[in-house]
């Protein structure tokens, strides 16, 4: 892979780094830059480090320091290493995520950035990197959620791919009437079952409906919400879940799947590569575009997008943005998204998607199929507070529905207490 | 020289008063600096809304008022479940007491080789809370755990332990459990030790013997180990913290929380950062400890005046 | 002594003693056990459901030498170890020093200073938390082994204070009075009468003051992130999300956390259960 993208790089350097600010002025980036990333998955992290490696190669009298963060524990950190002593770059998401460190001063502006003609080629995402009528930072990669299932045991019990919720339905009480749940999921992080609620309550009421809930304008206790749970429901009281998915974490429900326990999993592309490791083939692994719910609302999906900022307090800021447009090049983008490195979506719109099924399929679907619009999941569009007491209440809603009346009353407590 | 002589002679003249202030000086800076000013400094945070980023807001009670239900709203749901864990790890932490002692008698023999069972018995405690935590955590999986391979065998289960709310912070107790015990028994052979054998003597010739001579004779020897036991029992009930982290995160749907980690997670956790509502937190639980301290000190006083 | 002696008990009770103590230990430590046979496990067994079991084959080389080669490991082990010795070695000495004037020096606030010690030892750390994260913050020591180093040592004062001055008071007085006779000066009595007679309680307090801080997870989440600085016992954690559900190498990667401690623990255990039970008896 690195020699791939050595000699990517070299035809970058003659074209288009060499028309950049920094360059052009005549001296070359100089000092140190500090990179925080939270790539530390193995397959990610091989990714980052190959990227700095080529990017320090570029760049001889800069010295590129690299520090990889658990992803998991990067949330949490990310606002102390933002408030004192900041690295020059860090990663982050998307759209609402942003909001505190925008807030707070602690990212930089960088619209200044995207008014180069170069970011022509980002524009598709320059919704999501923007608050308050600027842009604070820049995406790397985004990638499709839906319906991983395995194409052998649907072919065994004769199951096609459903496009309505009937159908849904009646190829999962096929599986179960033949001992093998519908889904696979683990609860014990939470955030999975926001994506469950995200595609059931914008399939039932819509993309607006669903933004607007996110928003705090509209009541927990409202009937439209009470009816995505009711079809959430149906799904429950068939027993389409597995048993025990509050004790697990995403990783830890994996082998369900790839055991032939579980037939699906409505997961983001990432899982590609889980489930590749665990031993599927492309033959037993597919993917489909969660269903209709509701024929009067569009399709609507999940593709959080991952991004770079560079911090207020950046030491080197020529260098940090140097950085950033050097990620969101074609060719760096081209290479990094490839089934290779990332295996997700490149966000330069003249990079080239990885020859992989998924990913075509992705892109397709959210180029040509989403026309309700792009969330960026649960835990990025709601408020912060909102997005952890909700994803609470989804996940005992999903073992215990019976609940879900005082799941609903908490949620508007708390809804009513944020947002007003 | 003529006014050198003089300064010496100060300090030498006060050298008894002085010393002690020069030697206490450097703990006492760093105490005051990170335990005493902290403690005042959550009190004030608690009276204002802050993210941990920009400027504080004042907002006097209104923290106080949210956690304990104050006016028109709820008492805090997760408060109130945080607060009954807390008393249910109280409770059941003093379990490790009695099996500690029970323990300790058993070991307390002098056959060969028990200086190695006394120490093996203990090795729980030297080891992190962080892999009791993951060990207990296999050891209750819900499929393929021991428990229910061991359950199976009686015909029972299978149970989810960390997976039920009514059971999981029972589930997280009892690991906690197995070190702390281990801590009450070296504290109890110690005791044991340093039991007046002639007393245990006189007491078998008056008939004495099994249970009563435990509560009768033993016991009240044992005092000083009971008090300390209690003492570290309690505060380390007070602070079980890593254990939940590690096996379940506060879940599921929250119910393993106890206010040390509810604290946690509104102040620091991914979606939390909401300073002065974790500090409040923070002032119940320092204020339920201060009980005990309080009667701890009340305990030590005795003894230092008794001492004298 | 109690119970009454095995050898003055009923045959039948001395055999079912030798029985019952390696079955209570098997039992007691059983989790042990289990984590140390899951190190040497394939991770084929894991997938083949035997998790208890015997292992299929060996793979002790496989799974330590992973973890030691291919993990953050090494840097974590190490971070700690430079976490804990500096933590010690601050935290004895200044409590020697304040034991020593709490407890040979009479002077007014002399109760009031020792149990204010005392009472700090026993707050809960959350109260601490957001303002000794702050603290750190601002002094640039977020994320550096000193920031960590410098708050246990300060915590760690309150309960070594409370050991050495109870320890001192226990010394003979007469001592430091003859001492004082011959003109010695108070910190000459410090350094050459005093220190000398407290070398059980400095290593008393020196092993368990290791183990303490070896093992602290809560403040090295608080006030560190990353590899550049964290102990082992939040490593592992991180280890947990590196190889999610590989519980060979967590397990070995547990052991060997858990090892430094445990030879201290073996090596001085004398003095380690000296100072665990200070007090338990009169």
């Amino acid at each position: 892979m690195h020699s791939i993208l050595k000699t990517s790089l070299a035809a970058l350097v003659a074209a288009g780094v060499t028309a950049s600010p920094a360059a052009a002025d005549g001296h070359a980036l100089s000092g140190e830059l500090n990179i925080i990333s939270d790539m530390s998955n193995p397959a990610p992290r091989a990714v980052m480090e190959g990227m700095v490696e080529d990017f320090d190669a570029l760049h001889p009298e800069l010295e590129v320091n690299l520090t990889i963060v658990d992803r998991e524990a990067w949330k949490t950190q990310i606002r102390n290493a933002l408030g004192a002593n900041p690295p020059d770059v860090v990663n982050w998401y998307a759209a609402n995520r942003m909001r505190p460190y925008v807030d707070a001063g602690l990212f930089a502006d960088i619209s200044d950035l995207w008014a180069e003609p170069e970011f022509e080629a980002l524009s598709s995402t320059k919704g999501a990197m923007t608050l308050d009528g600027a842009q604070w930072g820049v995406p790397y990669t985004y990638y499709q959620w839906g319906v991983y299932y395995r194409k052998d045991i649907f072919e065994e019990y004769g199951l096609n791919e459903p496009s309505n919720w009937d159908e849904e339905k009646a190829n999962c009480q096929t599986l179960l009437d033949n001992g093998v749940k519908c889904y696979t999921i683990g609860t014990k992080f939470l955030w999975t079952a926001g994506g469950w609620f995200d595609y059931i309550n914008s399939r039932t009421n819509g993309y607006d409906f669903h933004v607007a809930l996110a928003r705090g304008e509209i009541e927990w206790t409202d009937d439209r919400v009470r009816q995505t749970f009711a079809n959430w429901r149906e799904l429950i009281d068939m027993g389409a879940f597995i048993d025990d998915h509050q004790t697990y974490s995403w990783q830890e429900a994996l082998p369900f799947m790839v055991n032939g326990e579980a037939a699906s999993y409505l997961m983001g592309n990432f899982s590609v590569a889980a489930f590749r490791d665990g031993g599927l083939t492309d033959d037993q692994l597919d993917f489909y575009q969660f269903p209709v719910i509701n024929p009067d609302v569009d399709y609507a999906e999940d593709a959080p997008t991952d991004t770079f900022h560079i911090a207020s307090g950046a030491q080197n800021m020529d260098a940090a943005k140097e950085f950033l447009r050097f990620v969101t090049s074609a060719d760096v983008q081209t290479e990094i998204n490839s089934g290779s490195g990332l295996g997700q979506l490149p966000v330069n719109a003249n990079a080239s998607i990885d020859d992989d099924k998924f990913l075509k399929e992705g892109f397709d679907m959210l180029s040509g199929n989403a026309g309700g619009g792009i969330m960026q999941f649960f835990d990025r569009d709601f408020d912060a507070e909102m997005a952890s007491v909700g994803m609470e209440g989804l996940q005992e809603f999903m073992v215990f529905p019976d609940n879900l009346d005082d799941i609903l009353g908490r949620l508007e407590e708390t809804r009513q207490r944020i947002y007003n | 020289m003529a006014t050198a002589a003089p300064t010496r002679s100060w300090y030498k003249r006060n050298e008894i008063a002085i010393t002690p202030w020069l030697f206490l000086l450097p703990a006492m800076i760093f105490f005051a600096v990170y335990v005493i000013i902290p403690i005042g400094q959550s009190f004030w945070i608690s009276l204002h809304d802050w993210d941990g980023l920009g400027e504080k807001t004042w907002v006097g009670t209104a923290n106080y008022e949210r956690l304990l239900g104050i006016g028109d709203q709820n008492m805090d749901r997760k408060f109130t479940v945080s607060f009954w864990n807390n008393l249910k790890w109280l409770i059941l932490y003093l379990l490790a007491i009695p099996a500690g002692l029970f323990i300790a008698l058993f070991l307390n023999q002098t056959v060969t080789g028990i200086r190695f069972y006394k120490s093996m018995f203990f090795f729980p405690f030297v080891i992190s809370q962080v892999v009791v935590g993951l060990v207990f955590s296999w050891f209750y999986l819900p499929r393929e755990g021991l428990l229910n391979a061991v359950l199976a065998v009686f015909g029972a289960g299978p149970v989810n332990i960390l997976g039920d709310p009514t059971l999981a912070t029972y589930g997280i107790i009892a690991a906690g459990l197995w070190p702390q015990t281990a801590y009450c028994m070296i504290l109890y052979l110690t005791g044991l030790n340093a039991v007046d054998p002639e007393q245990v003597e006189a007491a078998r010739l008056d008939g004495a013997k099994g249970h009563k001579m435990l509560w009768y004779v033993i016991l009240p020897q044992l005092k000083p180990a009971t008090f300390i036991a209690f003492v570290v029992t309690i505060i380390g009930a007070l602070r079980s913290f890593d254990l939940i982290s590690v096996m379940t995160n506060g879940g599921p749907f929250g119910s393993t929380r106890v206010l040390s980690f509810y604290m946690f997670e509104e102040s620091l956790s991914e979606f939390g950062f909401r300073m002065g509502y974790g500090a409040a937190i923070a002032v119940v639980l320092f204020f339920l400890m201060l009980g005990f301290i309080t009667y701890f000190l009340y305990s030590m006083y005795r003894d230092e005046k008794g001492a004298h | 002594m109690f119970p009454t002696p095995l050898e003055k008990t009923s045959r039948r009770w001395q055999i079912s003693y030798q029985v019952l103590l390696p079955l209570m230990l098997i039992i007691w430590l059983l989790p042990l056990i289990a984590v140390a046979n899951f190190s040497i496990k394939p991770e084929a067994d894991f997938v083949n459901g035997n998790y208890w079991g015997i292992p299929s084959s060996f793979d002790a080389f496989s799974n330590y030498g992973k973890v030691f080669f291919e993990s953050n490991m090494p840097r974590y082990l190490w971070n700690s170890l430079f976490i804990t010795i500096p933590t010690v070695i601050g935290a004895v000495a200044l409590s020697c020093m304040a034991g020593f004037a709490l407890g040979i020096y009479k002077f007014r606030s002399n109760l009031l200073i020792f149990f204010i010690f005392i009472a700090g030892n026993f707050v809960p750390f959350q109260i601490l938390m957001v303002p000794v994260r702050d603290l750190t913050v601002n002094m640039n020591l977020y994320d550096t082994k000193t920031g960590l180093v410098l708050f246990h040592i300060a915590f760690q004062t309150g309960f070594c204070t409370l050991f050495m001055r109870n320890f001192i008071r226990a010394l003979p007085f007469p001592l430091i009075e003859a001492a004082r006779v011959e003109g010695i000066s108070e910190w000459r009595i410090f350094l050459f009468v005093v220190l000398p007679l407290m070398k059980p309680a400095l290593a008393a307090l020196a092993v368990l003051i290791f183990t303490f801080i070896w093992n602290d997870y809560f403040w090295a989440v608080v006030l560190t992130q990353g590899p550049t600085a964290q102990p082992v016992t939040a490593g592992i954690t991180e280890f947990n999300s590196q190889f999610r559900a590989a519980y060979h190498l967590m397990s070995a990667g547990s052991i060997v956390a858990a090892l430094p401690p445990v030879a201290m623990f073996f090596l001085m255990q004398k003095h380690f259960i000296a100072g665990l039970t200070l007090g338990a008896v009169k």
